[in-house]
């Protein structure tokens, strides 16, 4: 029962969020996407007409011609609502509700690989690859964050252990995106391994355009794991200590089992709460981080997107990418949030 | 939580090594960001983004540390500008003299060679260039009269090597090579072998004169530029800048914004959570509720749109960092202050009426000053890189140059793929290094304060 309202509650007030944030966006880039859009329909009302020459030749002269126009663009501008100032309710609620249900309309300068200007066909094109680049390095950096962990935490003061809380603390101070124009620099330039643009230069229909794809992502994908998982086993040892000075361990020893065993059965086991929900947290952070990290590399997916976005100044992109990064997000936050209820049970049994 | 005080503070933090370790780095990124206000004019750094300022300087050129390296020593940028003068009349002719000289020992020939000058005379004089050579020839290199004029002007010129000019007068001069130099550029015809086409290395002489017949023409400022490879001792990028000015301030830069965010965030996060704790009931919910929404909004995106609409403004930018800097502080302390507001003292200020505000700034918050101080030194790092990736993404502040913003043209540039590691490598260790003094100084702070963690 309490898990129920604590999980209610926890939805109602993401959902809150998800509105704010969306508010705080169309906020801000409110008034810019105004012009933006009266701009759009009257290229599109001249367009009309210039394709249609007869309408042209059908006035007298050049002022009733310009009238004509005006009258059009202002008929258009009064269907769709842009009379209105942007900050008014009724064209706020329309955008959000637009945004709610996915509508994030026509990029104004991208375009997907495809050829299509839909912003949600575009976001679906590179979602995939963002995901499979950031979870598989997420995936690999728990693994090893989390043996590595166990190892140092089980041997507290040992050589591996203070070796791998240095490794923790000085790879956590560089920013992943330098580590990546390094990278490049190495494995690029001095030993050309990889390919320094983490873009397939083969059309994505190319039977082998998935093989090509996996090979570019190597050297991201390296530098992530590389970066990550210090921090990671930091994490995981810190977890473990607390867990290792136990009675129920100490009980297990003096038993005769063997510290393999314990560690990897019965420590681990206890230290996983608090790590899946921090997995859960960081698989989200990742993709915000995404942002920069695929700019460096090249990398064909949302954060290479977004960066796009800015420097054209492509504010549908900027808006649908803003609001897919904070629903991944607010969803981990919410798993992490669900993870943690669940398995602490001061939550469970609602005391 | 224990009550520390402050001495106490200051022995632990003395005796902890890693703390030692930070505050040594700090004081040298201090020291640096000193020498660089008293040796950078203010003026230089401001101007780092205007191209004209630095066309004088080679472009993409290795720092000249290099060369103390066995390896081929890679001609170095050099600009002469004190030349030795001297005026002589020889037949109611003036000539006014400069002489440059130049050791030049690399084994590889310079890029050019360019002379810019500013002269002042009146008629039309003769302007001479010669080169004497360490082997004792001495080349004719130009030889044009300045435009005429019937007063006196100040004339403005920059000779380049790739003139055609220069090269046509080396061609005729050719019977001193003993190989065919009519495919070679000037500066390589110039520094070259007399008997095949390798680097002569030795003294040379640049003389270059005035001749006419007023005795008051003369050259007021000049410059001989020897166009090399390598310059200063952090090189220099594609835009001809001088990255040791850009690396250099970007120090004070750095320290400015990281702890001006930490301060700001970590006090804003202590009031605001200490304020809820202690209301309690439905004004800390509310705020509490308030706090989830800000933790919840993705920051970096977000910051990435404040930039674009708003402004990149620096001062904006720290302001925007600590709009997501001050969550987590808030919590904690709000948690703090639960604990703290049922002890007897608190209870009893209560009691006697005392103004809420003052419980607060009385008895609360400095009990939490060390918890404050450890996360102020922890929040830094996090600041310096998160402007560091708003830069990088070409979103920082164009008056203040910071070393994402280096790296960013760097990124532009393809630093990264075309190997010029001087460009890349420098200003993220910096960033790495300012960061880890920080961490270095939170870590053993955050040791003393809480007890807890010492058992590790």
């Amino acid at each position: 029962m309490a898990l129920k309202r604590y999980v209610s509650t926890r939805l109602l007030t993401m959902f809150g969020v998800l509105m704010a944030t969306l508010l705080l966006t169309i906020i801000l880039v409110g008034s810019n996407m105004d012009t933006i859009l009266k701009q759009g329909v009257v290229f599109q009302v001249r367009t009309e007409i210039t394709e249609n020459p007869a309408i042209a030749e059908s006035f007298a002269s050049v002022e009733e011609y310009e009238a004509f126009v005006q009258e059009q663009i202002d008929q258009r501008v009064k269907t769709l609502g842009l009379d209105t100032p942007w900050y008014s309710p009724q064209r706020i609620g329309l955008t959000m509700y637009k945004i709610l249900v996915l509508d994030f309309g026509h990029a104004t300068f991208l375009t997907s690989d495809s050829g299509s200007s839909d912003v949600k066909d575009i976001l679906l094109e590179k979602l995939p690859r963002t995901i499979l680049l950031f979870t598989t390095a997420t995936i690999i950096i728990s693994i090893i964050g989390i043996f590595l962990g166990a190892l140092s935490g089980s041997k507290v003061g040992s050589k591996i252990d203070r070796l791998t809380s240095t490794f923790a603390v000085v790879s956590s101070s560089f920013p992943v995106w330098w580590i990546g124009m390094l990278m490049i620099f190495l494995f690029a330039f001095v030993y050309q391994i990889f390919p320094a643009r983490a873009t397939p230069s083969i059309a994505p229909s190319d039977p082998g355009y998935f093989l090509s794809l996996l090979y570019h992502m190597a050297l991201p994908l390296i530098t992530i794991v590389m970066i990550g998982f210090g921090s990671w086993a930091y994490l995981v040892r810190n977890f473990m200590v607390g867990i290792m000075q136990e009675d129920f361990i100490a009980a297990k020893k003096t038993m005769g089992i063997n510290q393999k065993k314990i560690v990897y059965k019965h420590a681990l086991k206890n230290a996983a709460p608090p790590i899946i929900t921090i997995l859960a947290l960081s698989l989200s952070g990742s993709l915000g981080g995404a942002i920069i990290t695929e700019a460096v590399f090249d990398w064909p997916g949302m954060g290479r997107l977004y960066f796009e976005a800015i420097t054209v100044m492509d504010l549908p992109v900027i808006i649908g990418a803003t609001y897919v990064l904070t629903v991944f997000f607010l969803v981990s936050i919410f798993l992490a949030d669900l993870l943690y209820g669940y398995f602490d049970p001061r939550v469970r049994t609602g005391s | 939580m224990s009550t520390v005080t402050s001495d106490e503070i200051k022995r632990e933090f003395l005796k902890s090594r890693i703390g030692m370790a930070g505050i040594v780095i700090l004081a040298i990124l201090v020291t640096i960001s000193i020498v660089a206000a008293l040796v950078i004019p203010v003026e230089t750094f401001q101007q780092w983004n205007n191209p004209s300022s630095w066309i004088s300087f080679p472009k993409t050129s290795i720092p000249v540390w290099v060369n103390l390296l066995p390896i081929e020593k890679i001609p170095e940028h050099k600009i002469i500008n004190s030349p030795l003068t001297s005026q002589k009349t020889i037949q109611d002719v003036s000539v006014f003299t400069q002489q440059f000289d130049l050791n030049f020992g690399y084994d590889d020939f310079p890029n050019d060679f360019i002379y810019e000058f500013s002269a002042s005379y009146s008629g039309a004089p003769l302007l001479q260039i010669s080169v004497i050579r360490p082997d004792g020839i001495t080349l004719q290199l130009l030889s044009s009269s300045l435009p005429k004029s019937e007063d006196v002007v100040i004339h403005d010129e920059r000779i380049f090597s790739t003139d055609e000019v220069i090269r046509k007068k080396l061609f005729l001069q050719s019977e001193n090579f003993a190989f065919p130099i009519n495919n070679l550029s000037s500066e390589d015809i110039v520094f070259s072998k007399t008997t095949e086409h390798n680097v002569l290395k030795g003294d040379y002489t640049f003389l270059v004169s005035i001749l006419g017949t007023n005795v008051e023409n003369k050259i007021v400022d000049s410059n001989l530029i020897v166009g090399g490879k390598a310059f200063g001792i952090m090189g220099t990028d594609e835009l001809r800048r001088d990255l040791a000015v850009g690396l250099l301030w970007g120090t004070p830069l750095a320290l400015f914004i990281g702890i001006a965010v930490a301060i700001g965030s970590v006090s804003m996060g202590l009031v605001y959570g200490v304020y809820a704790g202690f209301k309690g009931k439905a004004t800390d919910e509310a705020m509490m509720r308030f706090n989830d929404v800000i933790y919840a909004l993705p920051a970096l995106p977000f910051l990435i749109i404040l930039a674009v609409t708003i402004s990149n403004s620096i001062f904006l930018m720290i302001g925007f960092l600590m709009i997501f800097g001050w969550v987590g502080i808030a919590k904690v302390s709000r948690s703090m202050a639960l604990q703290i507001k049922t002890k007897g003292y608190v209870e009893a200020s209560k009691m006697m009426g005392q103004k809420n505000s003052k419980i607060i700034f009385r008895h609360i918050l400095p009990q939490l000053l060390p918890y404050a101080f450890a996360s102020i030194a922890i929040s830094v790092p996090a600041a310096i890189t998160t402007e560091a990736g708003l830069s990088f993404l070409g979103l920082g502040d164009p008056t203040f140059p910071t070393w994402g913003q280096i790296l960013h043209d760097a990124n532009v540039y393809g630093a990264a793929a075309r190997g010029l590691w001087w460009w890349i490598v420098p200003p993220g260790v910096m960033i790495a290094i300012t960061g880890l003094a920080f961490v270095f100084i939170g870590n053993a702070l955050d040791a003393i304060v809480n007890p807890r963690l010492k058992r590790q």
